[in-house]
Order: structure tokens, then sequence, then C-alpha cells
């Protein structure tokens, strides 16, 4: 399948591209990875006039660790956080999310601002994003801004940023001592979207309760979801079988899935109760075993 | 839509091109210049057979525009022997019985490359997680990750 016709432009500067995206509107998108896009404009779901590279802007691409902050470059490519020390070190929901993303090969170009950008529900790192509290830096005409990871998804395939804006970092604050987290998605086969997942970040007190939580839900509604009756239910509590089991429960309220090749409405409740009761459980042991 | 001139290293040798800016990867490869051992198989993402190194790393070039790897130094499985000789991964297949169409193995064995110079100790999983993207339709997956063991052995046995 050959894409349809574009004009292809390459600024060297964030400035630059974005006066670009000034000039050509609605007719222009960016290329980051490709990795959603090309795929969308072979099947003509997406016909770009004009595409802005932004692979040749140098310092978009990093990952670190600063003023309490994991810091991630929208251009960091997922194989760059599956490599990481310091994510497979403090960040195990990160590590776990990438693993589930696609396959290796597509892991090498896609890029984490990519990810977020697409604004697809079935995509791994929103919800992920969103059990972290993480915060996404756009830049526009107007300078940077930052947006709250539970605006950024207003709709289905929408996101917060303007036509006019560029993704260039996400943080997400340094986990306090004994935090864990974990991402579990079931897909029917390697490189398919979620029938459903759960990713779930906690971190205990010195008395073993849950202090702070989240837990986000993914493919199982027209936007990534915040199951927060579930996180309501958790915070300042000590952990029972019960009490996880009610979250399960509460989790799957909270979410809207919708019948599909990948299974009923009622299976991916059923899926995010097990899931989301799993993740916790992880989480917690995670919790306990880190410094 | 534009034209652009782009200058690709493939295999060692430099290459210089006007392309179309929609030309994919894999076809600047196989119909430009004429280097057919990539294959395109799904032209979906999925099946990993047009799969080559990009400055080291392996990526699937159907889902590529040639201008993204304006600049890069690209390997495709024709710069894989030397002097004659088939590489490790390569001399694998052939000794583990690792294709029977053999249409997925050029794609496997640039999937396998970037994997053992990873991880040169892979076990088993990780070898099967390791071609996860690549799908073949003939073998069952068990000769070859037969010879990508043979391979990692074979170059441990290299290096030592
Ligand atoms: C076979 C296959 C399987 C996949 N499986 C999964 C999976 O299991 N889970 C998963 O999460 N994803 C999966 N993906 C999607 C993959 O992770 C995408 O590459 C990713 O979602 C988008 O990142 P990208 O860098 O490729 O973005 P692109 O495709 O380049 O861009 C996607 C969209 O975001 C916009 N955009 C990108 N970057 C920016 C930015 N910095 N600022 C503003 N707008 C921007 C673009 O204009 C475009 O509209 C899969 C893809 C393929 C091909
Ligand atoms: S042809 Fe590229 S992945 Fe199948
Ligand atoms: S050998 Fe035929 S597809 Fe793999």
């Amino acid at each position: 399948m050959i894409p349809p016709p574009f004009e292809y432009l390459s600024p060297n500067q964030l400035s630059e591209a974005i006066s670009l995206l000034q000039k050509h509107g609605e007719d222009a998108k960016i290329l980051a990875g490709g990795h959603s896009l090309i795929p969308a404009m072979k099947l003509r779901f997406a016909l770009p006039e004009y595409l802005i590279d932004i692979g040749g802007i140098e310092g978009m691409d990093y990952l670190r660790e600063e003023g309490g902050q994991l810091r991630i470059g929208a251009m960091t490519r997922e194989s760059s956080l599956e490599d990481s020390e310091l994510i497979s070190k403090k960040y195990p929901l990160l590590l776990d999310t990438v693993k589930m993303i696609a396959d290796p090969q597509v892991r090498n170009m896609a890029t984490v601002g990519g990810n977020l950008a697409h604004g697809d529900p079935a995509n791994d790192h929103p919800a992920t994003m969103i059990a972290l509290r993480a915060s996404v830096f756009a830049e526009g005409p107007n300078g940077s801004r930052e947006i709250r990871i539970d605006d950024f998804f207003p709709d289905f395939f929408t996101t917060a940023l303007d036509t006019n804006e560029i993704l260039t970092e996400i943080r997400i604050s340094s986990p306090p001592p004994k935090s864990g987290g974990a991402y579990l998605k079931i897909e029917r086969k390697v490189g398919d979207y979620a029938t459903a997942a759960v990713a779930c970040q906690l971190n205990l007190n010195t008395s073993g309760s849950i202090e702070q939580i989240g837990i986000g839900l993914t493919n199982v509604g027209p936007t990534p979801i915040r199951a927060t009756s579930a996180e309501n239910l958790l915070r300042g509590k000590s952990p029972s079988d019960d009490l996880i089991k009610e979250a399960g429960l509460l989790a799957a309220g909270d979410s809207d899935p919708s019948d599909d090749l990948r299974g009923s409405a009622e299976y991916k409740k059923d899926l995010l109760c097990e899931l989301t009761q799993r993740a916790i459980r992880i989480s917690i042991e995670r919790s306990e075993r880190s410094g | 839509m534009s034209k652009h001139t782009v200058t690709i290293e493939i295999n060692g040798s430099s290459f210089t091109r006007e392309v179309d800016s929609r030309l994919l990867l894999v076809h600047f490869i196989r119909e430009d210049l004429q280097m057919t051992g990539t294959h395109i198989g799904c032209d979906t993402t999925h099946c990993g057979a047009c799969t080559v190194l990009m400055d080291g790393r392996s990526i699937k070039s159907c889902t590529l525009f040639t201008i993204q790897a304006n600049g890069k130094s690209l390997t495709t499985i024709e710069g894989l022997e030397s002097g004659g000789k088939l590489h490790p991964l390569q001399e694998g297949f052939h000794e583990e019985h690792g294709l029977q169409c053999g249409f997925c193995t050029p794609g496997m064995i640039m999937r396998a490359v970037e994997l053992l110079g990873k991880n040169p100790n892979p076990t088993e999983d990780e070898i099967r997680t390791g071609i996860s993207g690549n799908l073949c339709r003939c073998t069952g997956y068990v000769n070859i990750v037969k010879s990508v063991q043979y391979a990692a052995e074979k170059m441990k046995a290299e290096v030592a």
C-alpha cells in the first residue's frame, strides 16, 4: 500500500516546526516515529498535505531524573525505555508497559510522545501515565504549557494539544520510598492492542497502608480511563483481600467498554476486575521490596 | 508531492537518489536499488519480512519513508556475508534448517543480528520474545530458535 502524496518538511529547530504548523494549520501533521501515522496513511485514514518530521530536531530524545522528576523527551523511542537501567530500577510500571507495546522493531521507531499525542485509547502509555499522574508539556507559538494527564485526553482520538502545539516532554514525579507499580495487559497476540489492560502505581506508608495510588485503564472506553472509585477505596487503607477484590469490581464499574472482535463488553469488565486485583497485588509486592 | 535528494549508506556503499516523499524505504531498497533480499510480507508492520538495520537498530522498512533514512546507515541481508563467508546467523539457519520457504528468513536474520548484538547469551525465552515481531508460516519457530542459538555459540567462539 503506497501512502498518499504529501509535502515533506524537516525543520531543525522546534521553533521552525511550530512556525510550519502555524502556516499549514489543519493540513499538516507532525511525523514522529510514524508507526501510527504511516499505517493510517496507507489506509487513507489520515491524508495530511504536509508532514513535519521532528526526527531531525536535536534534544528531543532524552530520559533523565532532574529535580525529583523523571523527564522523558517526546522523541524518546520506546526501546530506550526498555534498555534504560533507571527505568528498570525505579519505574517497573513503565518497564512492564513498554514490553507490552507492539514488537521490538516497532519499539525501535515508536516514540513515547507519539504514543500519547495519537490520542488512541488502545495505546498503552496513556493509562500508565494516568497511573503515574504525569504531566505533559506542549510548546506552541506562545511558549510552553503544562497539561495534566487527566486533561490530556478529552475525547475519542482527541488530545488537549492545539493544532499549533508540539508535545515536548513528559514529567513524572520520582516515586517516594516503598513504591511499586505494574502493568497487566491481555492481548490476543504480540503486537495487538489490549483487549483490556490495567496500570497501577502506589506507595505504602510506614504502617503498610496505601498512601497514594493511581489506576489507569486501557482500551475499555472512548478515552483512557482513571479508575477513580477504585483509587478512592484503597487510598489510606491497609490492603486486605476483600478490599482488593472490591477495588477490582469498582475498576470494572469505572470502565465503559464496547463489544468488538476482541470480546464482549461483559468479558472485558470481567478481565478488568481480575487484572486490577493482580496489578494491585504485584504493585504492593514490589513496594514492599523497594527501598 | 515533493521530491527530495537522499543519500543513504547501504551495506557500506553510499547511494544518492531523487525520491518522492511518499516512497517507502522497502520500495527504495527493492525497486530503486534492485536489492531484493529484503521482502515485503504483510505491508502492515506485522510480519517483519522487511526488517533491516538502520544505524544498528532493526526496523520494519515498510513503515518508514525513504526520506526518513536520509543520512543514515543501513544493513540489509545482502550486507551480512563477508569475503564469501556467511555470517554466523546465515550459517545457523543453514545448519539447523531454520527455513522452509525462506520468505521470512532475511527479516528473521536481520532482527536476530540486533538481538545477539545486545544479548550474546539469550535464553530460549529471550530469543522467542526477541523475534516476536517476525512471523513464519512454515517452520513453527523451533528450528529458527535453534539457528539463533547456533549463531550465538559460534559468535562467542569467534570472540574467545
Ligand atoms: C504493528 C503495530 C503494533 C502496535 N502495537 C501497539 C501496542 O500494542 N500498544 C501501543 O501503545 N501502541 C502500539 N502501536 C503504536 C505505536 O506504539 C505507535 O508508534 C505510537 O502509538 C505512535 O508513536 P509514533 O512515534 O510512531 O507517532 P507517529 O505515528 O509519528 O504519530 C502519531 C500521531 O501523533 C502525532 N504526534 C506524534 N508526536 C507528536 C508530538 N511530539 N507533538 C504533537 N503531535 C505528535 C502525529 O502527528 C500523529 O497524529 C503499534 C504500532 C504498530 C505499527
Ligand atoms: S512487510 Fe513490513 S512488517 Fe510485513
Ligand atoms: S520459512 Fe516460510 S515463512 Fe518462514
